[in-house]
């Protein structure tokens, strides 16, 4: 019996694939929560495909060259290169491609016994060889049916081994890549190479390489049986069915670029449905329904036209995978009846005839999807190597130097000196020998190591964001002494989250260069330099974990009370609230958080571990004045002993920095003390009160009086 | 649990699926299904009968062959007589021709009549989603709503590209060539359809296991998914705090536990197909035994026997592609219960029976309303937030809402854009109750401004015009300019007509922020309600946009909340918020000569400025 159409789908992983999409859905709902501002929602686009894409690919953006998402070689060059992911698995493919030659031969051996069943036993009455035979035909339909197990059965553990190999690989080098790659590569981008891509490749490896041999066997034994039971009637079969691989292919060509116009529109159609979602308050405000529904109706429109084309196509393409071998049975009919009544060929030899023909219009008709399915999968390698061929730019490898060693938390298990093993050339960094004071507000402990702060310095540092045309820094000269707090500010989009990335190297200089304690942080292991510098975004994020993990991130080893300090410092003890209080999980796949809610964890993070060095990038900004006073007038203790460096827009934060820095124009146009900067720098005053006279915070207006109306209190 | 908590979406949590439950889910997807279908009844009828004249075409197939052989070869063989075996060779192809035309037109009929039905249920849920309140939305959360409308959506329409044509065509071939067999040898058929008996229990273990496995692969991908974007999404985090070998440690179990429910999966098929085929050889074997003796004994003709055989490929066959496509059913079935319950949810905010018209504006250059708040109540759920709300903004008034966090502050402000309908009591425009305003008048009259700046793609112009479709370019630049975006905007590479990218991703948030001041500017409401509109500004931009303010709210009026209490800067009046109610109420520089609240968090707001 041979493999239907329905092996179209071997292993029943489509239905698993396009669920990805779903789960984006997810994912989407989770990210849209975070970000208030919408800027920081991943760009990632749904929409089904027709058997494997499920996560659509946008184009890259034409503003921003995308300069990782060079073709690298021809698609069947990466296609080859995963070889080295099956190399575990070379013997069990031997094995599947025997087993799957092997069921060939059986299947074929069922109608030639129906030839001898007809022609010999029934026709001369020989009951016992009737039994015979018949026992035989059952033998070997049992044992291709056996085969077909063990292949199945040897190919499920293979297949999936390869893809969660390479799946496992794609990620981990991903989370070497620096964030600038993150940047320009829409997370839909990745996510769809690490599960669609991956799916494509599994089914090709899996079933579309045994297939391609055997369907070539199976082709070749089947007509040379043929030819050899009729010359003329098997020669005449091979020459109509041939076409059919040809048809096969052709169809899966024209239906493939169907497929991607429709998968195309129905992208865009999930912008504009995305768009009305995430901008619902937005049109509702303004009541532009009517207006997005045009758009939308136009658009699923079109899918709509597409889908009837795709219809179409496949109507007529399975009507004629029916048709073209259905005609060979009917000419078979009537010449091998004429032959079988001119006793040139045997009934028996009609009957299999015809069955073999039919076993003949699978290997056929499946090449076409086949050879889609390689070039699927080709592309799809290609695509993943894209990506496991980017080198991080930030490089994690580099000779480490046995630096700083006394200002490493004794409790910090990550750097252990396994990491540190490479060879000790540098010079010894400028390791500060006077131990700290205990920091106010957060007594020493006994068995603990407190850390020394740390000074950083930035040196002529320039930065440009790849494809753009002008530095956003250039000529960066700052110091910040150990121990002192530096508050850097500037107008909106002048660089200062730039100029902090750069300290724990999420980003490198593109001139000068960056010191902490006298050493470059390019000739420090990362794992150290990350160590040294503790960090808290505008942009919290959360990882999906209990509160328990999330602050320890900070300080890995920390107890219940480094972490009930730190949460306290950063007015976080609404934590102690949640159902399952520190245990409770919170980020993507937990408890959601309130903007504020989510800022505060994470500054009890980066507190927590008493850093050297403290990046603070506006990490109040979504709390109210009240809480923020709070967390500002408990930040002050942690802050007097350690160094740091903090992005702040408001007074208030300002107030706790010993200077500040103004950022503009690229540029630090001045350092001083706050009341410094106020006497004088206008754009500072500014900045700070939104009026250029320093010494005069605005007045309260006068009142319209006769516009005033009082409430009704109760 | 009665059937009434179960309106809605409420059933799309539940975990574990009770029969009356799930009877509920069933009839609901019933009556969607028998509404979407009524205009399809004629197509629905045409399609039927091409599928039953296709298969029963080719059932006439084999048989034909068989006929062949027994009546068309003897007169053959024996007379020399060609006519029989033509007729039946004529016979054949005619029936094979009828299949190919009505697998065509059966393909195309039923893809016309699925995606008709999708487009219509595409269009119904947008506009449905559009027009639930935002109450709604602030539950359902955007990424459940994109989800309905692309994925699910999809799945159903999936279903119709790919696999209904295939699934019925299998169902009915089935039963034809059962029926055909037994109507042609009924003891050989009986034989044949014993072998359906173990194939049945196979198939609904199959089912069963097949289902669970495709709910575990689901979840473990879905896990895999969202800790791969959560990463990536966060991966400045990830690095900062060298969380990468957790992360690793974690997807990798994530990716295994995928790996393994997907093996499970295959491993069912490769259980199962080679199953079927087994069952299918097995029979082959029977007939040709059983058969063979029949022909031998001169019950059974040779034709019957190899029209037998022919049959057998084409009953068990099918079985292979219905094992398939078992899952993408279930799937859709799952995607249009979820799409039915979103589609049985009521607006909370509908539009109103008998709308009422708003009194004409005397005076074009003071378009403000008066707002009256009478008696209102609100709460979310079990959280009473306004006991009892009372307030009177004169048209023409600026005023500012101040208090903490907490004190309903931004619900006062969604009650009076009636993003939300009070519990009880009144919210009045000019006297009419915003209730009995159509929808689109009302947003004419108010529009709320928070700091949620949502950019469509499309230009700048684009953007600002979407508060006044049809506007002039110098409409737009006017507002622009007036909202101090202008500067900035002409600094574009392409100026108004740069493209904002998705989201406005490529604007910082305060210039996405000016672009939707700007917009609202051109909307030219007659209220204005600015929900913490200017937080995400720098103080310079801010200043900026309250010097336009001044401009826009001139004879509008307009409520502001602000937690930078600079925003004072424009009120004539301030309201000062404690746990709902209004504790303080007087023009500012009233209030800060007292002792009250407001001149306390006026100090302290002093106080951090410098």
């Amino acid at each position: 019996m041979p493999e239907s159409r329905a092996v179209r789908y071997p292993d029943g992983d489509v239905a698993l694939l396009t669920l990805s999409q779903k789960w984006l859905g997810m994912v989407q709902t989770g990210q849209h929560r975070r970000g208030t501002s919408g800027c920081t929602r991943p760009k990632i686009q749904v929409t089904a495909g027709r058997t494997t894409a499920s996560v659509r690919v946008m184009p890259p953006d034409p503003l921003q060259p995308d300069a990782h998402a060079r073709p690298q070689g021809l698609p069947l060059a990466s296609l080859w290169r995963i070889r080295s992911y099956l190399r575990p698995y070379l013997g069990r493919l031997a094995f599947m491609l025997f087993a799957a030659c092997t069921s060939v031969g059986a299947q074929i051996c069922v109608p030639l016994l129906t030839k001898s069943i007809i022609d010999h036993a029934i026709a001369l009455g020989h009951r016992e060889e009737l039994v015979l035979l018949a026992l035989a035909a059952t033998g070997f339909g049992v044992s291709q049916a056996l085969l077909n197990f063990i292949r199945r059965w040897v190919q499920a553990s293979a297949v999936t081994g390869l893809e969660q190999a390479m799946r496992d690989d794609v990620y981990s080098h991903l989370q070497r890549l620096e964030p600038a790659f993150h940047d320009d590569w829409q997370s839909g981008q990745l996510l769809s190479r690490a599960t669609t891509d991956l799916a494509a490749i599994r089914r090709f490896a899996g079933f579309g390489t045994i297939f391609l041999i055997t369907n070539v066997v199976a082709f070749v034994a089947v007509i040379a049986l043929l030819i050899n039971l009729d010359f003329q009637l098997g020669l005449l079969t091979g020459i109509v069915l041939l076409p059919v691989a040809a048809l096969s292919t052709w169809f899966e060509r024209r239906y493939g670029v169907l497929s991607r116009l429709a998968q195309d529109q129905q992208g865009d159609l999930a912008t504009a449905v995305e768009e009305a979602a995430t901008g619902i308050g937005v049109l509702k405000a303004l009541g532009r329904r009517d207006a997005v529904a045009r758009t939308h109706r136009r658009q699923a429109g079109e899918v709509y036209q597409t889908q009837l084309g795709k219809a179409r196509l496949r109507g007529v393409f399975w009507a004629s995978l029916d048709l073209a071998p259905n005609v060979i049975i009917g000419l078979l009919l009537l010449f091998g009846a004429i032959a079988a009544a001119h006793h040139t060929l045997s009934l028996g030899g009609l009957v299999a005839f015809i069955t073999l023909t039919l076993q003949l219009v699978w290997p056929i008709e499946s090449m076409g999807y086949i050879l889609a399915g390689a070039q699927e999968a080709a592309t799809a390698a290609q695509r993943i190597y894209e990506i496991l061929d980017a080198e991080p730019a930030i490089n994690a490898a580099e000779p480490a130097i046995n630096a700083a060693e006394p200002a490493i938390n004794a409790a910090e298990p990550e750097v252990s000196t396994a990491d540190r093993s490479g060879p000790a050339s540098g010079s010894p960094p400028p390791a500060p020998t006077t131990p700290t004071a205990a920091l106010p507000g957060l007594p020493d402990e006994p068995g603990r190591r407190r850390h020394t702060p740390a000074g950083v310095a930035f040196e002529g540092v320039g930065f440009r964001f790849q494809g753009a045309r002008t530095d956003l820094l250039r000529g960066i000269w700052l110091e910040v002494e150990p121990g002192q707090t530096m508050a850097l500010t500037g107008s909106n989009g002048v660089g200062k989250s730039t100029l902090l990335s750069l300290v724990p190297r999420l980003a490198d200089p593109t001139a000068g260069r960056v010191l902490l304690d006298g050493t470059d942080i390019r000739d420090l292991p990362l794992a150290e330099l990350r160590c040294r510098v503790a960090c808290a975004f505008e942009e919290p994020t959360l990882f999906s974990a209990s509160v328990r993990e999330n602050v320890s991130f900070g300080m890995p080893g920390a107890d219940d009370t480094d972490i009930a300090r730190a949460l306290e410092i950063a007015q976080a003890d609404f934590v102690y609230d949640l159902p399952w209080g520190l245990d409770t999980r919170i980020g993507e796949r937990g408890m959601s958080l309130s903007g504020g809610q989510r800022q505060r964890v994470a500054l009890a993070r980066a507190i927590v571990g008493r850093p050297p060095l403290l990046i603070l990038d506006d990490p109040l900004s979504a709390l109210d004045v009240q809480t923020e006073e709070e967390v500002t007038s408990a930040l002050r203790q942690v802050l007097a002993g350690t160094t740091a460096l903090i992005v702040a827009h408001r007074p208030s934060t300002v107030a706790l920095a010993d200077r500040v820095a103004l950022l503009a124009g690229g540029r630090i146009t001045a350092v001083g003390t706050h009341s410094e900067l106020l006497a004088t720098e206008p754009g500072y005053a500014e900045l700070m009160s939104g009026d250029p006279r320093p010494d005069r915070p605005p007045e309260p207006p006068e009142v319209a009086g006769d516009h005033y109306s009082s409430a009704v209190p109760r | 649990m009665s059937e009434q908590t179960w309106a809605g979406i409420a059933a799309e949590d539940v975990e574990v699926v009770t029969a009356s439950l799930s009877a509920l889910l069933r009839r609901r997807v019933r009556r969607l299904l028998a509404d979407l279908l009524r205009p399809y009844h004629r197509t629905a009828m045409v399609v039927a009968l091409l599928i039953v004249l296709a298969n029963v075409a080719a059932l006439a197939g084999p048989w034909l062959v068989g006929v062949g052989i027994d009546q068309g070869i003897p007169p053959l063989m024996h007379h020399g007589d060609l006519a029989p075996l033509l007729l039946i060779v004529a016979a054949f192809f005619v029936s094979i021709g009828i299949q190919a035309v009505c697998t065509r037109s059966f393909i195309v009929g039923i893809t016309t009549l699925g995606e008709g039905l999708v487009l219509e249920l595409r269009q119904r849920l947008f506009m449905h989603f559009q027009r639930l309140p935002v109450a709604f939305h602030e539950r359902y959360t955007s990424g459940r709503v994109i989800s309905r409308q692309t994925s699910d959506i999809d799945s159903i329409s999936e279903l119709f590209a790919e696999g209904l044509d295939s699934l019925v065509s299998a169902v009915l071939s089935l039963l034809l060539v059962g029926v055909g067999m037994l109507v042609l040898d009924p003891p050989l058929g009986l034989v044949v359809l014993t072998g359906f008996l173990p194939l049945a229990v196979l198939t609904l273990w199959f089912r069963r296991e097949s289902a669970k496995a495709y709910r575990r692969g689901r979840e473990s991908i879905a896990a895999v998914i969202i800790h791969f974007v959560e990463t990536f999404g966060g991966i400045r985090a990830v690095q900062a705090f060298r969380r990468e070998p957790r992360n690793e440690e974690i997807f990798s179990g994530l990716n295994g536990a995928y790996a393994s429910a997907s093996l499970r999966s295959s491993r069912l098929i490769a259980v199962y197909s080679p199953s079927i085929t087994l069952i299918g050889n097995v029979a082959t074997g029977v007939v040709l035994l059983y058969g063979g003796f029949q022909v031998l004994d001169g019950t059974v003709q040779l034709g019957v026997l190899a029209t037998f055989l022919l049959f057998l490929q084409r009953f068990f066959d099918p079985l292979q592609e219905l094992s398939q496509f078992y899952n993408s059913f279930q799937s859709a079935a799952a995607a249009l219960e979820k799409i039915a319950g979103v589609l049985d949810e009521a607006p909370a905010v509908p539009e109103p029976a008998r709308p009422v018209e708003l009194p004409e504006v005397r005076d074009a250059a003071r378009p403000g309303r008066e707002i009256r708040c009478e008696q209102v109540r609100f709460g979310y759920r079990d959280n009473l937030v306004l006991p009892d709300f009372n307030l009177v903004i004169p048209a023409g008034q600026t005023v500012a809402l101040v208090g903490q966090t907490g004190a309903g502050k931004t619900t006062v402000a969604r009650l009076l854009a009636r993003f939300y309908d009070p519990g009880s009591g009144a919210v009045l425009l000019d006297g009419v109750d915003l209730r009995d305003l159509p929808d689109a008048r009302l947003r004419q009259e108010v529009v709320l401004v928070t700091q949620e700046n949502f950019l469509l793609s499309g230009t700048v112009a684009d953007n600002i015009a979407l508060g006044k479709p049809g506007a002039s370019q110098a409409q737009i630049e006017a507002a622009a300019t007036a909202i101090g975006a202008h500067p900035f905007i002409e600094s574009l590479p392409h100026g108004y007509r740069s493209e904002v990218g998705k989201h406005g991703g490529r604007l910082s948030a305060g210039q996405r922020q000016l672009i939707s001041f700007a917009r609202v500017f051109l909307a030219g409401p007659a209220v204005l309600i600015l929900d913490e509109a200017t937080s995400l500004l720098d103080i310079p931009s801010e200043r900026a946009v309250q010097s336009g303010l001044r401009t826009i709210l001139a004879g509008r009026t307009a409520v502001i909340i602000a937690h930078r209490l600079s925003t004072v800067a424009i009120a004539d009046r301030v309201l000062v918020l404690r746990e709902g109610r209004i504790i303080e109420d007087g023009p500012p520089q009233t209030l800060l000569t007292g002792d009250g609240e407001f001149a306390a968090l006026h100090a302290s707001w002093r106080s951090s400025l410098a």
